[in-house]
Formats: C-alpha cells, sequence, structure tokens
C-alpha cells in the first residue's frame, strides 16, 4: 500500500511548481496555466484525504468535483478577459499591463 | 516496493516534470500540452486512489474542455507579425522560485511533525461503491445539494461573463 | 467446459499456468497475459478496420450506382490490402516549420481515441475488457483525447488551412459532446447504472422503444462527432483542400483515416449497445459467445451503414449553421428531454411494463412533436422578416 505521505508530498511539489508559475510566467495565459496547477494539487490533497479517513464520508469527492466546477469558471472567465486585453492592448504579458501604475 | 508503488512512482515522477515543462516551456502550445500530460498524470493518481469517476471526470472536463480552451486562447493572441520573443519568465523569477521552494518546504516540515502522515488506507467496506455514495451524497438535502446548486449557478455566470467579455462588439 | 463458459477467463488462466510453469513471476505473468489480449483484440480490430475500408468504398460506389473495387481478388477484397502497401511504401513527409514531435504524435493519438474505447465494449456476457462502473463517462472522455488528436494534428502543421480546419473540427466536437453526454443519461435512467454491460443486461426491451428521440440524437451528436458528413466541416475540399490532415501522407494520412473508420464502426456498437439491446437477441447469446459476438458486430454493422447512408445522401452544412443547430435546438432538446425521462421514470416507477414503455414512448413523441412545432414557428417569423424587408425594398424601386 501506498503512504498517505507519498500523495501529500506530490500535492506539495504540484502545487509549489504552480505557484513559481504563477510568480514567474510574463504571459497571463501561463499564469493561468499554473492556477490550475494549484488547483489540480488541492484535488489530489482532496481525493487523498477522502481515501485515507473515513470514506463512507462523501466530502473529498465532492469538494473535488466542486473545484472541477471553479476551474471551469474560472478558466472560462480568465481567458476571456485575456483574448478583451489582447484586442485592445495587443499584448497578454502580464507587465505590460500598467495602465493603473500611472 | 508493491507494484502498486513502483506506478505511483513513475506517473509521481512524469506528473511533477510534466508540471515543470508547464511553468518553463517558452511556446505557451507546447505548455497547454504538458499541462495534458500533467492532467492525465493526475488522473492516474485518482485511479490508484480508488476514485474512478473523478478520474474521469478530469479527462473529460480537464482535457475535453479546459485544456482545449487553453489552446483555442493560445492561438487567438499570438501575434501574427512575429512569434512572442521575450523571455518566457519576469525578471523576478528567482524570487519565486524561492517562494516555491520556501512554499514546498514549509509544507513538507509542517505535514512531517502531523501524526498521520505515513498512515495507510483502510479496505473498502464490503459492498461499498464509491460512484453510488458520491451520487447519492450530491443530491441528498442531508448531504451537499447546496454546495452543488450554488456550483451550477457559478457556472452559468462564469459563461454569461464570458460570453460578454470575449463578445466582439461591432 | 470452462473455456465455452468464460473463454476469456479461461484462456487467459492457462497462459498465466504456462508462463508461470516457465518459471515467471506470478504478477509478471499476469501483466504480460493481459497486454497479449489486449494485443489480439488490436490486432482484429485492425484487421476489421481493413475490411471497413473495403466496405465503405463498395457501399458509396452502390450510393453512387458504381461497382467499386473489383480488380483484385473477389470483389476487389485485396485492395484494400494493396492500398495498405502503397501508404506504407510512399514518402513519408515532414513539412517546413513543423512541430516534429506534436506533428508525430497526433496520428497515433487519433487512433489511440478509437481503439481505447473497445477496452468497454462487452462482446459477450462474460467477455469485457473492463466492467467500469463508469462506462458511458469513459467513451465521452476517449473523445476528447480524439478531439486532442484534432487540434495538435492541424496546429503542428504549420499550414493556416490545417489550423482552420482544426478549430472548426474542434468547435464541432466539443459543441456536440453536449446532446450526446446528456442523451447518455438517458439509458443510465433507465438501467440505473453507468456501466455498458449493465446496460446491456437491463434491456429486456430494447430502449429504443422506451426513448426513440434519444436514439435519434445519439447518432446525430455520434456522426458530428466524428466529423462526417453532412458535419465534415474539417475537411471542405472545396474551401480547406482536406481539414486538419493537409500535410501528412503515407501511413500517418493513413492513421487518421482508419481511425476514422473504425470510429463510425465503434460509434455503430455503441448506438447498438445503447438503444439495441448490445449482444442481446431473443436469448441467442446465451447459447455461445460466438453468437453474441456475431449478434454485436452485426449491429454494430447496421449503425455504421446508417451512418455511411447519411454521409453519402446528405450535403455538407455550413458551419455556423451547424453551431446554432448544435445549441439552440439539438442541446435544449437533449436536455428536455432528459427531464421529461427523469420526471416519467419517477412517475411510473410501481407501473406496469406495457404502461411503463408506452409512457415513455409518448413522452418522447410530445417533446419531438413540441419541438418541432416551436421551430416551425421560429423558421416561420424569419421567413416573414426576410420577406418583409424584400416588400419595403421593392416598394423603393
Amino acid at each position: 500500500m501506498i503512504p498517505l505521505s507519498w500523495y501529500l508530498i506530490l500535492a506539495a511539489g504540484l502545487f509549489s511548481v504552480g505557484l513559481f508559475g504563477v510568480l514567474a510566467r510574463r504571459n497571463a495565459v501561463a499564469i493561468l496555466l499554473s492556477v490550475e496547477l494549484m488547483l489540480n494539487a488541492v484535488n489530489v490533497n482532496l481525493v487523498a484525504f477522502w481515501r485515507y479517513g473515513d470514506v463512507a464520508q462523501m466530502a473529498g469527492q465532492v469538494f473535488a468535483i466542486i473545484v472541477f466546477a471553479v476551474a471551469a469558471a474560472e478558466v472560462a472567465v480568465g481567458l476571456a478577459l485575456v483574448i478583451s486585453v489582447y484586442r485592445r492592448r495587443n499584448t497578454v504579458a502580464a507587465e505590460e499591463l500598467d495602465l493603473l501604475k500611472w | 516496493m508493491t507494484t502498486e508503488q513502483i506506478i505511483f512512482l513513475i506517473v509521481g515522477a512524469v506528473t511533477l516534470l510534466s508540471a515543470l515543462m508547464v511553468v518553463t516551456a517558452r511556446d505557451l502550445v507546447h505548455a497547454a500540452l504538458w499541462l495534458v500530460a500533467t492532467l492525465f498524470g493526475v488522473a492516474v493518481v485518482y485511479t490508484l486512489l480508488n476514485a474512478g469517476f473523478l478520474a474521469v471526470v478530469q479527462v473529460v472536463v480537464y482535457i475535453g474542455a479546459i485544456a482545449i480552451l487553453f489552446i483555442f486562447a493560445v492561438m487567438l493572441t499570438r501575434r501574427q507579425t512575429s512569434k512572442d520573443t521575450g523571455p518566457a519568465v519576469n525578471k523576478n523569477w528567482w524570487l519565486g522560485a524561492l517562494l516555491a521552494a520556501l512554499t514546498f518546504a514549509g509544507l513538507f516540515s509542517l505535514l512531517q511533525g502531523w501524526s498521520g502522515f505515513s498512515k495507510t488506507a483502510s479496505a473498502f467496506p464490503s459492498g461499498f461503491d464509491a460512484v453510488n455514495e458520491l451520487g447519492l451524497a450530491l443530491v441528498s438535502p442531508t448531504g451537499y445539494v447546496l454546495p452543488f446548486e450554488v456550483a451550477s449557478v457559478l457556472l452559468v455566470a462564469a459563461l454569461v461573463g464570458a460570453v460578454y467579455l470575449a463578445f466582439n462588439k461591432k | 467446459m470452462s473455456f465455452w463458459n468464460d473463454p476469456l477467463k479461461a484462456a487467459a488462466d492457462w497462459l498465466t499456468g504456462v508462463f508461470v510453469g516457465w518459471g515467471m513471476n506470478e504478477v509478471a505473468a499476469h501483466v504480460l497475459v493481459v497486454f497479449l489480449g489486449v494485443f489480439v483484440l488490436i490486432m482484429i480490430l485492425m484487421v476489421i478496420d481493413i475490411l471497413l475500408v473495403w466496405i465503405e468504398r463498395k457501399v458509396v460506389a452502390r450510393f453512387q450506382d458504381r461497382i467499386g473495387p473489383n480488380r483484385l481478388g473477389p470483389f476487389g477484397l485485396i485492395q484494400p490490402f494493396a492500398d495498405i502497401i502503397k501508404l506504407l511504401i510512399k514518402e513519408d513527409t515532414t513539412p517546413d516549420g513543423a512541430d516534429k514531435v506534436v506533428y508525430n504524435l497526433a496520428p497515433m493519438l487519433s487512433m489511440m481515441s478509437v481503439l481505447i474505447l473497445w477496452a468497454v465494449v462487452p462482446l459477450a456476457p462474460v467477455m469485457t475488457g473492463v466492467d467500469l462502473n463508469t462506462g458511458l463517462l469513459f467513451i465521452i472522455a476517449a473523445g476528447s483525447i480524439g478531439t486532442l488528436s484534432i487540434i495538435m494534428g492541424g496546429w503542428s502543421s504549420n499550414n493556416k488551412f490545417s489550423v482552420i480546419g482544426a478549430f472548426r473540427q474542434v468547435a464541432v466536437m466539443i459543441s456536440f459532446e453536449v446532446p450526446m453526454l446528456a442523451v447518455m443519461l438517458i439509458p443510465t435512467i433507465f438501467a440505473g447504472s453507468m456501466g455498458v454491460n449493465a446496460i446491456i443486461q437491463s434491456q429486456d426491451i430494447w430502449y429504443v422503444w422506451l426513448s426513440p428521440l434519444a436514439a435519434v440524437i445519439f447518432m446525430i451528436a455520434a456522426i458530428a462527432e466524428l466529423g462526417r458528413a453532412p458535419f465534415d466541416l474539417s475537411e471542405g475540399e472545396s474551401e480547406l483542400v482536406s481539414g486538419f490532415n493537409i500535410e501528412y501522407s503515407g501511413m500517418k494520412f493513413g492513421m487518421f483515416y482508419a481511425g476514422e473508420l473504425l470510429h463510425a464502426f465503434t460509434f455503430g456498437g455503441f448506438w447498438g449497445i445503447l438503444f439495441f439491446g448490445g449482444y442481446r437477441f431473443f436469448g441467442l447469446e446465451n447459447v455461445s459467445f460466438i453468437f453474441a459476438i456475431l449478434i454485436l458486430l452485426v449491429k454494430a454493422m447496421i449503425g455504421y451503414w446508417i451512418i455511411m447512408w447519411v454521409k453519402y445522401t446528405m450535403m455538407r452544412i455550413r458551419i455556423d449553421h451547424m453551431l446554432a443547430f448544435n445549441w439552440k435546438f439539438l442541446t435544449p432538446l437533449a436536455f428536455a428531454l432528459v427531464i421529461v425521462t427523469a420526471l416519467m421514470n419517477a412517475l411510473m416507477q410501481g407501473a406496469p411494463a406495457w404502461l411503463y414503455v408506452a409512457g415513455m414512448f409518448l413522452s418522447n413523441i410530445v417533446v419531438a412533436w413540441a419541438a418541432l412545432e416551436i421551430v416551425r414557428a421560429a423558421g416561420r417569423r424569419e421567413r416573414e422578416r426576410v420577406e418583409g424587408v424584400k416588400v419595403v425594398e421593392a416598394a423603393h424601386h
């Protein structure tokens, strides 16, 4: 059997990689991709805790499904924003979107 | 080393490597395709955790919809004249890397002190059908019907918002 | 005779015994036997695929008042094998500026997305690869891998036409997935399970009698998912040359082509499984597993024939019409049907079988009639609007 720690370490690794992507990438689409990685890490944790805790309590799986829905909503709105920004400013680099910094 | 452990190690390594490629790949379409590989890895992890339904939903929702949406967005926002030339990461990338490493170290040390860190899973009770239980939990009033409905409202709101934002007003 | 009752298990046990007898580890032997089983299934499917090329060419020839392949072998049966040899020895080109890894991966993924579907197909009561309790979702999941392969092929070819073709095809596939998933819920409601085998087992009455409208919607969505006429916009020979696979040559193109044919055959099979009882035919499937497999193959072939029939008699629909058809007609209709079916199912829980079937059938007819009436009224308003504008224009002149 696989100990719980393996899953948690995998999730922590995924989360950290995603965090690095959010902080370091220039392209707004890439930042959204990294956010997806972080959401997946959370999901791995939720499902692992469901499996290693009381399996009759479905909270872990239910919230994993709600994270799916939130991720889909986030991607739809996020990408719509990116495309809308691209139409106006002709760029998707996050550091060039500095109109509010005047 | 049991067979399951070997499978987990291979899948986990592939997942983490593809995740690294997602955040470092220069070409964004490649980054999105690496994301697909990562999501597949996570789906396999779900199957290892006996959550087959979530694994299939992961493939349908993430790979069938979200990853495809990303690829579309990348293709729609690429400059026609020149490909994105500048560096893939900003000049403060080392700070981000440091923070990510610190997060990982912090999570790891925090979890290591926890008593349940290395416990193993108990076997399913006999006659336990996870898919059935999940379905009942999602629709029963004593279960999670309210979060479920709220999620569907959120999806509709996001749909309307996305259409409004991306609609090209002529 | 255990072999005649459960051939897969008997053969697997025998083979595992042989491998263990050779001094192999038990787990390794088991894994090897499973791999061999998958390999044999894929080999059989590929041979069927080759024959499908011949069947498709013969049928299209009949539709177009020709004879079709008739030179090589009896009835031209050797023709597809000659075609494959030709494809194999053709020059294998890769366009300049193509993304080589993605470009070469796409045909494989395309073929894989089809072959993976057969993992959940029950060939006979006891012969099934894996009896997943989420079998129907698995079908949709495999379809999303096919979507991915198309966009990978179209993008990596570095060709404007192929990207446009891939965009259209993917837009169609992810749109028509929605009504398909919705109507797949209807057999799930009847059977109380998403497992493919459980759905077949519970079809004492074919589900097409319970929900004919669902069968029709599933067929339309399947044809769109396959990208065949009248939904073959990705090809659009007159404007896009050939769609996402323009740049592919030789066997790489062959894999896309063979994948499409096998996909059509497979969806014919799923149509048979979901609505026509799969391998069941008046108890004949219990006589021997050979009959069960034959029944399933015949049903798949009938479904495939209908897909071909539609393909060679319908004209291509414009992309905006097609997406409007899906989002404004098919998807709401499918969801309305799911709601009505679930309500009727709850209302008639204790009803006798004949009343249940009659009620379900009639509710389907009512839903279909109401949908057609709404569309007719909308069409009339549109026509009046357009003709009204014309009248005004005529008055100006």
